[in-house]
């Protein structure tokens, strides 16, 4: 028996037969992706504020590729105190850049002081977080400011949607692409020719 | 003309030249040999193959009127609650299965545990075992989204997201898991495919392996005393009987029917198991825009889900998150090292020291209390006490090296004892 050959037989017919166990996962893996189906349901949807009350929210609605978005129009009252409890922030300068486009990178988060557009997803594992605007002691955070708490873990946020320190959610929520079409109408899902 | 006896010894000397059927059965039944001295902690293995039999059967019959599909996938239970004949108990024949499965597996990986069943030559039985475990968590996983009630929808939700933390690839991994950018009904038809194909054919190749690899090296006993050692002229175990009929009929059939009292009574008095089997929001369609008030998972995860949580802080430049994810992980990949992780000379928690045995109870103990925290919100001083819990469960499983090759250990008979 020629052991070289042997074993060289061996490894050449491992290697082609690894290539074609890869090759033949390809399509199994593949099917895993969103469908063509699925990608196109991720279009633009356009939102009317104009009925918007200052401290309300419009949402959860089912927005930009079927994820809850929030907008909420901030008081003058909570935007004053928006930036009171910073040193309380993770990420107060919303320096994480996946989380927002660059137009939203800036004390409120947001093209319009007061208007608030964010996934409502919360960043720890995916629930919904609640809107709890109130500036007043809540049971989970004694100088809460008004923002967003998840109900599931117990993740705050504030009304930029910057998290706190100490919770397990480990970054801001995500500001969606967005622009305004006009005064009162919001696109969102798209950076339009504002960005 | 033959008498019906010889018939029938015809007919399996037929057989058996062309197929050991004959030799497989006493293999396995009427001449392998366990220890005379089991006890009722030898009850549950048999019991998870009852449960596992009650799931594929009942299984398959539920897919006959079930619709894997996000709009119809709520109705069609309902229709099989209220429509179907005997669909109702069907339901709840799968449902309760669920949870009796894992209450029997977790009774008898404690077995394991006291009685060191995993130590050499049984390691590899250990180990598929925890892979049954694994395939078990996955199974009841996948199932449980498929009433596409709400809270089926978030625990999903919440699980999947987990994939998240993993750094770089993490969010497309769970849009390639998700199979769309949110929870969807593409979710849904695929993790049914996982649920009613995939997993269960996984699963009995599993069982089959941990049968042959205990079959192999035989059965353990209370006791931890080898049975091989001590043979009678015949080659037999003088501590060792006949599983059939001896284990069977005498030990086996009366446990079983104490178990499907008991599974009975929960099957169609509390069949929801007061929100623990069925959680109450799952009477709900599943609605991507509204999360439940509390997204608990079965009580079957809570331990691991309490420490998910407990991660609540970064370390070293990564995220909570990503640490949330490691100990949940670690917490389960930890029992596959078990057979090495034990050092003691002895097997059985009878003969091992009091390290031993204060380590194990204080590992049952903080499993029960990672177990209840995790059905509760989350407040600051139950967060610090599943953080205490996860660090003795780690504790029990880390130190062991250390407790069970420092302590001082009692003589094992050389025989078996009956208590």
């Amino acid at each position: 028996m020629n052991v070289g050959r042997r074993n060289f037989l061996i490894g050449a017919t491992s290697v082609v037969g690894s290539a074609g166990v890869v090759g033949v996962a390809v399509p199994f893996l593949g099917s895993w992706n969103p469908s063509a189906k699925a990608l196109a349901a991720g279009a633009p949807i356009k939102i009317d504020i104009s009925k918007l009350v200052p401290g309300e929210i419009v949402g959860p609605i089912p927005a930009w590729r079927d994820k809850p978005v929030f907008v909420v129009k901030r008081s003058e009252e909570q935007l004053a105190k928006l930036n009171s409890q910073n040193d309380r922030l993770a990420d107060p300068d919303s320096d994480e850049i996946a989380q927002q486009p660059q137009y939203a990178k800036n004390e409120t988060r947001s093209i319009r002081p007061e208007v608030l557009v964010l996934v409502g997803i919360c960043t720890h594992l995916s629930c919904s977080p609640k809107f709890r605007p109130a500036i007043a002691p809540q049971e989970f955070d004694a100088e809460w400011v008004g923002g967003f708490y998840c109900p599931c873990h117990g993740s705050k946020f504030d009304l930029a949607g910057r998290v706190y320190s100490g919770v397990p959610a480990p970054t801001n929520l995500p500001v969606p692409p967005h622009y305004y079409e006009s005064e009162s109408v919001i696109v969102i899902g798209e950076d339009g020719g504002t960005a | 003309m033959a008498t019906i006896e010889q018939q029938f010894k015809n007919v399996m000397q037929w057989v058996d030249d062309r197929l050991p059927v004959t030799e497989t059965y006493e293999k396995h039944m009427s001449k392998y040999y366990a220890p005379k001295n089991f006890d009722f902690w030898y009850i549950f293995g048999v019991l998870a193959f009852v449960v596992l039999v009650n799931q594929l059967l009942t299984g398959i019959w539920l897919t006959m009127s079930y619709v894997p599909t996000g709009e119809e996938a709520f109705r069609s239970i309902e229709y099989i609650m209220r429509d179907v004949e005997y669909g109702w108990l069907l339901r709840y024949m799968h449902s309760t299965g669920a949870s009796a499965f894992f209450v029997v597996v977790y009774l008898h990986m404690f077995r394991g545990l006291m009685y060191g069943s995993y130590q050499k030559p049984r390691e590899l039985i250990w180990v598929f075992g925890m892979f049954i475990y694994l395939a078990l968590m996955a199974e009841g996983f996948f199932g449980y989204l498929l009433p596409w009630g709400n809270m089926s929808y978030w625990g999903a939700q919440v699980i999947v997201s987990l994939a998240g933390a993993i750094p770089v690839y993490g969010e497309e991994i769970a849009v390639w898991v998700r199979g769309d950018f949110n929870m969807s009904g593409v979710t849904l038809n695929r993790f049914f495919a996982l649920h009613v194909v995939a997993v269960p054919i996984v699963l009995l190749v599993l069982v089959v392996l941990h049968i042959l690899a205990l079959h192999e090296v035989g059965s353990n006993n209370p006791d931890g005393v080898d049975i091989k050692k001590n043979l009678d002229k015949d080659g037999k175990p003088v501590d060792g009987i006949p599983f059939h009929p001896y284990y069977t009929i005498g030990h086996d059939l009366p446990g079983i029917v104490l178990f499907l009292i008991v599974f009975c009574a929960v099957m169609f008095f509390y069949p929801d198991g007061g929100g623990y089997l069925i959680e109450h929001p799952n009477y709900t369609p599943a609605d991507p825009l509204k999360t439940p008030e509390l997204i608990a998972p079965v009580w079957y995860y809570t331990p691991f889900y309490s420490m998910l949580r407990a991660a609540t802080f970064p370390l070293f430049g990564m995220t909570a998150k990503f640490w949330g994810l490691v100990v949940m992980a670690g917490a389960i990949a930890i029992l596959f090292a078990v057979p090495w992780l034990d050092k003691s000379p002895v097997r059985s928690m009878r003969y091992k020291g009091i390290a031993s045995k204060l380590a194990l109870a204080s590992f049952v103990i903080s499993f029960f209390i990672l177990g209840y925290l995790g059905t509760v919100h989350p407040t600051p001083v139950k967060t610090l006490l599943a953080q205490i819990c996860t660090m003795i469960y780690f504790a029990y499983f880390l130190l062991m090296p250390w407790y069970t090759s420092v302590e001082k250990t009692k003589p094992v008979p050389d025989r078996v004892t009956m208590k």
